[in-house]
Order: structure tokens, then C-alpha cells, then sequence
């Protein structure tokens, strides 16, 4: 892959965060039943993050876990042997909750479905949220989210990559170029 | 002179040796002449070799009572593909062949199928429960020609000892299925680093050699009783059946050394197929005695050759394609083999081992008669015109699915074997032909 | 996603012989992985959701059945189950009519288990989908061994140079065959001891020893077997006081091997005969973490004869 452009700076990533931490906070009408669920990898990290910020704005810590979603995925034939399954751990009782999942980017909308089955299947919230730093566009399935960062439209030959403090040392999102093959 | 078939520009080998191309004219059941002469069918033969037609001394054709797996049209006609003109049968049918009235029945079904002659062997003890000796004089009479209770081994030595001296007194062979049912057990293969790696009940070769060591001492005890001597005149008494060890061919050559009356046979699939094909858990390799080591192999080739095994003895045992696919616990022992014994041998050992021919012809000719009693075939004039014609150098694969046995596999498939017979005749009468000569 | 690309594998388990080494740790990653799942609250995951699974047993085995169907249900696949007998004649249905049968059902994998060696072999010469061998005979039982290297490393971490002793019936044991194909392929060193008339004359990659001493000195780790009562009435053993006396594991004998060397047994045991009393019990124990590993070994394997990527 060959590095295109940088979309966002650390600057811009703050920022979207915030505007999304407000958002969720007057969606919420507060910080009542609120969770946050992040979905590996970097989805952990911004969920952290979000938590972070709601705490600062409203002065209360809301409950956050942590969702695999490796073995709901539907293109597990073309992944490969090697499933990387990583802990899924939500430490509270989701029922009667107000869920934001929480991931890096959306794109197909594949891995969003998967994470409504894992979630779902681990206790059965009021409201689920989608949060994502980025939208890039094609859609394969109907689903949206409620909270985006920045809409970023790409093409498919595109990769968008989301760096994180936490996970790769700078907060950016970058374009990739896929090589030919 | 006038025949029935002419066969041009033959090749010529038989047990004595090989003699070049001839015209070889036949009829009357006789071989008129070798320099040609008239006949109303004239073929062709060049390129081809004319031997006497084969003995097979051993084997399974399951009726009656087991149809369903082979029958005497099936199986006969088999054995004139392969070659044969003469085929032993193994009583261990239901019911077991041990009355003359049986023996009969059998030789004239036969007669009238009209394909490879049969010589029934009839059981040594009566429903070869291995205690009440058989008829020997009333089924020699019918026609037997030999006394075993093959398919089951016999246990009791003092049985043996009787049944061996009161089959002789009556001029018939007795051979035997020699292997130690307690140190066999329940082994379904070899005994050796592939059963126990594939956690399969093994047979060692000492179930064999045991076997063989102690029948000998039970001849050696026989020949000494009353009249022997006078008896056996040089002829086997005890013939000792698919010899598959090497320890086994070392007991029967210093037994033939010390002079025994003895005579042994080896199978095509014990001279060409290890344990190890049994990596592949197919029960298509399951035979007793079982497929052994290549030391085996290299050791009953060196006994064909040096004439410590007097015959080449197919053992054709064909069960169904449904037992065949039973596990290899419970599928049934045997191997389908008739058609493919000559070929398969000539290419194995004569093509690829230099193995001399006229040995192994006399393996599958002169060898067997002579076991038996019956008088050599030799291509002089005015023999017997039980002949076989074969082709040594085309090449074609084993295809099951063309076999005239009723039982359509075979370890082989896809070997690319020479030597397959294109014509059998018996006293002059064709018994095969291959669609070319037709 | 960036999953690690990851070698192409036998689309079967039948025993270790074309498996190699790279595979078998990848294999056991993903076991670990299944067992991450095993541990959420909320154990099933819709990762086999459209497949069809038949645990088709020719010789029954309820704990070995079990195992397998609870991890093919937590991976969300279809489950159904063929109990048979065979017999030594065709009369009835053969193998492979039943397994014909099942094949026209639209079965997508066998758990096949039998009492003779190769049937699973047999089985996949016949049929289009993945058979996973759960126990053929004295031959194999790939799982079990696997489950084992699993609970192994779990406790010993790296089996190369480890000394593995597995003690007991080792001529009828498929556990013990697959175990000393796949722990040498891991770097581990097997000795089997077992009584004189209970050891095969060789297997590969493994001493053969009826020296019980010998084979624990310094063992990392100690497999017992089941003794089959069965054995006394074929002359192999005199009776079982006398294999007791040789063989049996007992906290006397265990200082022989290395201090806090685990203990494991396949099961189904019999108390007092393999291991002494309270062994079994005891700390050094891994019998029961073999059994929650056996479902996880199994959901890989399900998860790779499935999901996995084609060879
Ligand atoms: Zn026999």
C-alpha cells in the first residue's frame, strides 16, 4: 500500500470527538443509562476516550466494555484459518441501557452488523447508538450511523487507517492507496 | 496336414526353455505339427508367444453356496483369461466340498461351462471341522485331486498326521493353509512397524514359520509309518499352500534338502505388494497369509528361482465389493487374481528383475502338474494343444471393471502390466479370445 | 481486519500424518482463541451458523459425542447424530451406505467414530465433505491428542525438549498413537512404559520401555491410560492387582519425574487402577482442564474444516 494523504491531524481527531461526546450527551438527554461499548481495536480506544470526555462535560463516569466480533462476522471463509478472537468483557448489566457502540471507521456496514449480533446477544439494551470517527461511504447493508466524526468519501480501491494514541503513538487518519495486484 | 487352427510365426517357451518362432499346427486337441500345414482358422501370431497353458494350483471360486462373491462360470472364465486351462478349486464353500457326490457335480458344471478345466480339491476332514478324515479313495475317484482344509488351519497335529497318511496311501496330496492360529490371533496384516503404527492386530511371520516347522516334523513322523516309502515314489505329500515368509522358505528348502516329500507355492500379490500398502487402511490389501516386507518379497523371488517353491499359485479369493468395504477388522481376507497373475508376474519379474523366463513359465506350467501328478505339457508334436498365447509387448493398464470374476477391484488397478494372454486353448478348443483374434 | 495470513491445512482431521507442525500450533492458536469465547458469559457465537455437522458413531461414547456436539451448537452449527452397529457381514447397511445416506441429507461434516482402524480414512475416499476422525479403533483419536498438547502447553508453555511419558495399555491405545504422532511434532520427546504384552514392537519418534522408573525419570509430564478389564481375558495381563503392582501411577512413584510434573488422564478412568487413589483429585491433576480443553480443541477444529481456508 502506498501512503496518499493524512485527513485528519490529531487537531481534527479532538475535535470530532468532542463535537461527538456533545452529541451523545443531548441525544442522551444526559448522561442516564449511557454506555459505551468500543469495538476491537481502535474502537476500545475511542471508546475510552468518549467516556473520557462525557465524564469532563458532565461529571460522571459512565460504564464502558469492550466487544469482539470476530465469529459473527459473515466473510469468515474469506479471512482465513487464523481467527484473531480477543476478549469480549462488558463489566454491567446492559439491559435497559443506552449503547453507543464505537468503532474507527464504517464502511460496508458488515462489521457494525456483526457487533448488533454480539452485542445483542450479550443482553438486551433500551437503545443502541452507532458512533465512528469515519464514514467513507459504500454501504453493502442499511445501516447508518448516529454519531460521525467526519464523512469522508473514498473509493473502494482506498484504504482509510485510523491511528490512535493508545494503539499506534499519533492520533491521524490517513488515506492508503491499495497496490495493484 | 490338415488341423483346425494354425498358428503362424509363434514364439516357442515353455518349461524347458525357449525354442523360436514356429507354425504351429492344431487339432485332434493335439499339436500337429511345428512346421505349419492346413487349417481352416490360420492366425497370425507374430510377435505373440505360445506356452503351455497355465495350472493355477489354488484357488477360490465359491461354488457352492457363495454365488454371490464367484461361480464357476464367472470364475473359470476368468482363469481362461489369465491364461489357465487348468484350475485346483478350494472346498471351503457351503456346503464344504468333502463328498464324491459333490466332487461330480462340480466337474461337470464345469465340463459344460466349457472355459478352464476344474480339479476340485476336496476337504481332508469332513466339513473341515478338522476331526473325521474324508473319503479320500471315494472322492479321488470322483475326481479330487487334492485334500485341504484351506480356509481354516489345522490345529490338531495328530489329525494331520492321519489325514496325511491315509490321503497318501490313496495317492492324493494334502496341502495345507499353514499358519498358528494362536500366535495369528486376531491379525488382520503383517506383524511389523506399519501395524503397529497404524494400530492394526498384527500376524507375525512366525505364525507361518511355526506352522511350517511343525508340519514338517509331522511328515518327517508320517514317512516312517507303514508303506510310505514305497507310496510317495518322489511325489509331494504335503504341499504347503501361499508360502508369504522368508523364514517360512528357509524351513521348506533344508526340508526339501533332507530329502521330505514337500512342495510349496507363492501368490502374485506376496511377490509384489508389501505391509506397506496397508498405509492406505484400504481392506483391498487384507489376504491372509498377509502382504509381508520387502525382505519376503526378495527372498520367495530367489525361491522361485532356485526351485524351493515349485508354483506360482494365485490363491484367487473374490468376495464382494461390499464386504471388500467393510472395515479392516471385519472385511473379509483375499484378493481377486486370475486374470492378472501372468501378466503381472511376467512385467514384475521378468521385465523389471530379469527374472529368466522359462523359469517362471515352468513355475506356472510344469511346476503345479508335477505337484499334482499330472504329466508336464511340452511344445513337441502331438502334445496336448492346452496352450496359451500371450502378448509380451503391449502394454495395458489392470481395469477391474473388465474382469470377468465377479469381483471388479484389485490391488493392481492401473498397473501398466505386458505378457496378457490373447488366446486359450484347451485340447484345441479356444476357451478365450481376445476381441483382435475373434 | 488484518488477520495473519495463515498456511492452507488438510480440509480433514484423520490422524497427524500430513499435518505439519506450523499447522498444528496455528490449530492450537485458534483452539486458544475458542477458548476466550468459553469464557464470555454468554458462550455461542454464530460463527458455523448454516453448517450441518453428524456425529456419526459406530461405537458409542457419550463423553467423546458430547463434546464434539456442544462445540459445534456453541459455534451455532446444525447438529445431528447416527448411532450404528456393524457387523462382520453386509446384511445390514454398510459404512458406506449410511454415510451415503447422510451425504444426500446435505451433511457438511462427519465426526465419525469407530472400533476399527481406518474407517475414517475409508470414509474420506467416499465422501465430497471434511471427516474429522473422533476415535478409529487402536489407530487414532487426533482431538484427544490435541486437547492433550493444549493442556500441555497451557502448563508447561514450549514442549520442545520436554519429556512426556504416557503410561499404561499402549498397544490398544489410538490416544497414545496420536499422541506420540503430534507431541514429538512439537518438539516434545515421548517415552511409552507400559506391561511387556501391552507394547507395540516400535512406533515412531517414541521410546518403548516396560521400565516405569525409566519412563518417569524426569518426565515433564505423565499421561496415564485406560486399562481395559477385557485385556486379563486375552492372556495379556495376569490380572490387575499385577498391573497395579507394575504400573500404577502413585504418588511414590511420580518422584520420579520432575518435581510438580502434571498428570493426565483421557478418561474415562478407572479409580484406583491407573493412578493411586487421591492422585486424581490432587492438584497436579489435569484431568478436568483436559476435558474443558477437549471443547475448545473441537471448535477449531470444526471452526478450520469449515471456515477455514480452502487448501
Ligand atoms: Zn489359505
Amino acid at each position: 500500500m502506498t501512503f496518499k494523504s493524512k485527513l485528519l491531524n490529531e487537531d481534527e481527531v479532538r475535535r470530532a470527538l468532542t463535537r461527538i461526546a456533545h452529541e451523545v450527551i443531548e441525544k442522551n438527554k444526559g448522561t442516564d443509562n449511557l454506555c459505551f461499548v468500543g469495538i476491537h481495536t481502535r474502537g476500545i480506544s475511542l471508546a475510552q476516550r468518549l467516556v473520557n470526555l462525557v465524564e469532563r462535560f458532565e461529571g460522571k463516569r459512565v460504564p464502558m466494555g469492550i466487544l469482539d466480533i470476530t465469529l459473527y462476522r459473515d466473510d469468515l471463509t474469506e479471512i482465513g484459518l487464523q481467527p484473531k478472537v480477543r476478549e469480549t468483557r462488558i463489566p454491567f448489566d446492559l439491559n435497559g441501557k443506552a449503547v453507543v457502540l464505537v468503532d474507527d471507521v464504517l464502511y460496508t456496514g458488515r462489521t457494525a452488523r456483526a457487533a448488533l449480533d454480539a452485542l445483542i446477544d450479550q443482553g438486551r439494551p433500551n437503545r443502541i447508538y452507532l458512533a465512528v470517527l469515519v464514514d467513507r461511504g459504500h454501504r453493502e447493508l442499511p445501516i447508518r450511523a448516529d454519531f460521525v466524526g467526519k464523512n469522508l468519501p473514498t473509493s473502494k480501491s482506498e484504504v482509510v487507517k485510523v491511528k490512535t494514541q493508545e494503539d499506534d503513538g499519533e492520533d491521524a487518519v490517513e488515506l492508503w492507496e491499495m497496490e495493484e495486484s | 496336414m490338415k488341423g483346425e487352427i494354425l498358428i503362424k510365426n509363434a514364439k516357442l517357451a515353455d518349461g524347458r526353455g525357449e525354442h523360436g518362432s514356429a507354425d504351429v499346427l492344431i487339432g485332434e486337441g493335439r499339436i500337429l505339427s511345428l512346421t505349419g500345414g492346413d487349417a481352416s482358422t490360420v492366425l497370425d501370431a507374430t510377435g505373440k508367444v505360445l506356452s503351455p497353458g497355465f495350472f493355477d494350483p489354488h484357488a477360490h471360486l465359491r461354488e457352492p453356496g457363495q454365488e454371490v462373491k464367484e461361480d464357476l462360470q464367472s470364475g473359470l472364465t476368468a482363469a481362461a483369461k489369465g491364461g489357465y486351462t487348468d484350475v485346483v478349486s478350494m472346498p471351503n464353500t457351503s456346503p464344504v466340498v468333502d463328498s464324491a457326490e459333490i466332487v461330480r457335480a462340480l466337474k461337470e458344471k464345469a465340463a459344460q461351462i466349457g472355459r478352464a478345466r476344474l480339479h476340485p480339491a476336496a476337504a481332508l476332514t469332513q466339513g473341515q471341522e478338522g476331526k473325521i478324515l474324508s473319503e479320500a479313495r471315494l472322492l479321488r475317484e470322483a475326481g479330487a485331486v487334492m485334500l485341504t482344509d484351506d480356509g481354516r488351519t489345522n490345529e490338531d497335529a495328530g489329525v494331520l498326521a492321519q489325514g496325511l497318511q491315509y490321503a497318501a496311501s490313496w495317492g492324493l496330496l494334502v496341502s495345507v493353509h499353514a499358519e498358528d492360529a494362536g500366535l495369528r490371533r486376531g491379525g488382520v496384516m503383517h506383524e511389523g512397524k506399519v501395524s503397529f503404527r497404524l494400530g492394526l492386530p498384527g500376524n507375525p511371520a512366525y505364525a507361518e514359520s511355526a506352522r511350517i516347522a511343525r508340519d514338517l516334523e509331522v511328515v518327517r513322523y508320517v514317512i516312517q509309518g507303514p508303506g510310505m516309502e514305497a507310496l510317495r515314489s518322489g511325489k509331494s505329500l504335503l504341499h504347503i499352500q501361499h508360502l508369504s515368509t522368508r523364514r517360512g522358505l528357509e524351513l521348506i528348502r533344508q526340508g526339501k534338502q533332507d530329502g521330505l516329500p514337500i512342495s510349496t507355492e507363492v501368490g502374485p500379490h506376496h511377490l509384489t505388494l508389501t505391509d506397506e500398502h496397508l498405509e492406505s487402511l484400504n481392506p483391498i490389501y487384507k489376504v491372509a497369509p498377509p502382504l509381508r516386507t520387502r525382505t519376503d518379497i526378495e527372498a520367495l523371488v530367489e525361491g522361485l528361482l532356485d526351485g524351493s517353491i515349485d508354483c506360482v499359485g494365485t490363491d484367487h479369493a473374490p468376495h464382494t465389493q461390499d464386504e471388500k468395504e467393510l472395515d479392516l477388522l471385519r472385511a473379509p481376507f483375499g484378493i481377486p487374481n486370475l486374470e492378472v497373475a501372468w501378466p503381472l508376474l511376467y512385467t514384475e519379474l521378468v521385465l523389471k528383475r530379469g527374472f529368466p523366463l522359462p523359469i517362471l513359465i515352468e513355475r506356472f506350467t510344469d511346476g503345479p502338474r508335477r505337484v499334482l501328478g499330472f504329466s508336464p505339457i511340452h511344445l513337441t508334436e502331438g502334445a496336448e494343444a492346452s496352450l496359451v498365447l500371450w502378448q509380451p509387448n503391449n502394454q495395458r493398464p489392470v481395469e477391474p471393471s473388465a474382469f470377468a470374476s465377479k469381483a471388479k477391484y484389485s490391488p493392481w488397478e492401473g498397473w501398466m502390466l505386458q505378457g496378457w494372454p490373447v488366446l486359450t486353448l484347451v485340447e484345441g478348443r479356444r476357451v478365450f479370445a481376445s476381441e483382435p483374434l475373434l | 481486519m488484518n488477520e495473519t495470513a495463515t498456511p492452507s491445512f488438510p480440509k480433514h482431521l484423520l490422524d497427524f500424518q500430513d499435518w505439519r507442525r506450523t499447522q498444528v500450533e496455528s490449530l492450537l492458536e485458534t483452539a486458544q482463541m475458542m477458548q476466550e469465547v468459553l469464557a464470555r458469559p454468554v458462550k455461542k457465537v454464530p460463527a458455523l451458523t448454516g453448517f450441518t455437522v453428524a456425529t456419526v458413531f459406530f461405537e458409542p461414547s457419550t463423553r467423546t459425542r458430547i463434546s464434539f456436539e456442544l462445540a459445534a451448537r456453541r459455534m451455532s452449527a446444525d447438529v445431528v447424530s447416527f448411532s450404528g452397529a456393524v457387523s462382520s457381514t453386509t446384511k445390514g447397511e454398510t459404512y458406506r451406505d449410511t454415510l451415503r445416506t447422510l451425504e444426500q441429507m446435505g451433511i457438511d461434516a462427519y465426526i465419525l467414530r469407530t472400533d476399527a482402524a481406518g474407517v475414517p480414512h475409508q470414509a474420506h475416499r467416499w465422501l465430497h465433505k471434511p471427516v474429522i476422525n473422533a476415535g478409529d479403533g487402536w489407530r487414532a483419536h487426533p482431538t484427544q491428542a490435541l486437547l492433550d498438547a493444549f493442556t500441555l502447553r497451557e502448563k508447561l508453555g514450549d514442549l520442545e525438549g520436554k519429556k512426556i511419558a504416557i503410561v499404561g495399555d499402549i498397544l490398544h491405545s489410538r490416544v497414545a498413537r496420536s499422541n506420540a504422532e503430534l507431541l514429538p511434532m512439537l518438539g516434545a520427546k515421548v517415552v511409552a512404559c507400559g506391561p511387556a504384552t501391552l507394547l507395540p514392537g516400535s512406533l515412531p519418534g517414541t521410546t518403548l520401555t516396560t521400565n516405569l522408573k525409566e519412563a518417569l525419570a524426569e518426565a515433564d509430564a505423565v499421561m496415564a491410560l485406560r486399562l481395559q478389564k477385557e485385556r486379563m481375558d486375552k492372556g495379556l495381563l495376569p490380572s490387575l492387582p499385577e498391573y497395579i503392582a507394575g504400573y500404577q501411577i502413585t504418588e511414590e512413584r511420580l518422584r520420579w519425574a520432575r518435581p510438580q510434573a502434571p498428570l493426565l488422564h483421557p478418561g474415562p478412568m478407572n479409580r484406583d487402577v491407573e493412578l493411586e487413589g487421591t492422585l486424581a483429585d490432587s492438584p497436579r491433576s489435569l484431568v478436568e482442564r483436559q476435558v474443558a480443553n477437549g471443547q475448545a480443541v473441537r471448535m477449531a477444529v470444526l471452526y478450520h474444516v469449515l471456515v477455514g481456508k480452502k487448501s
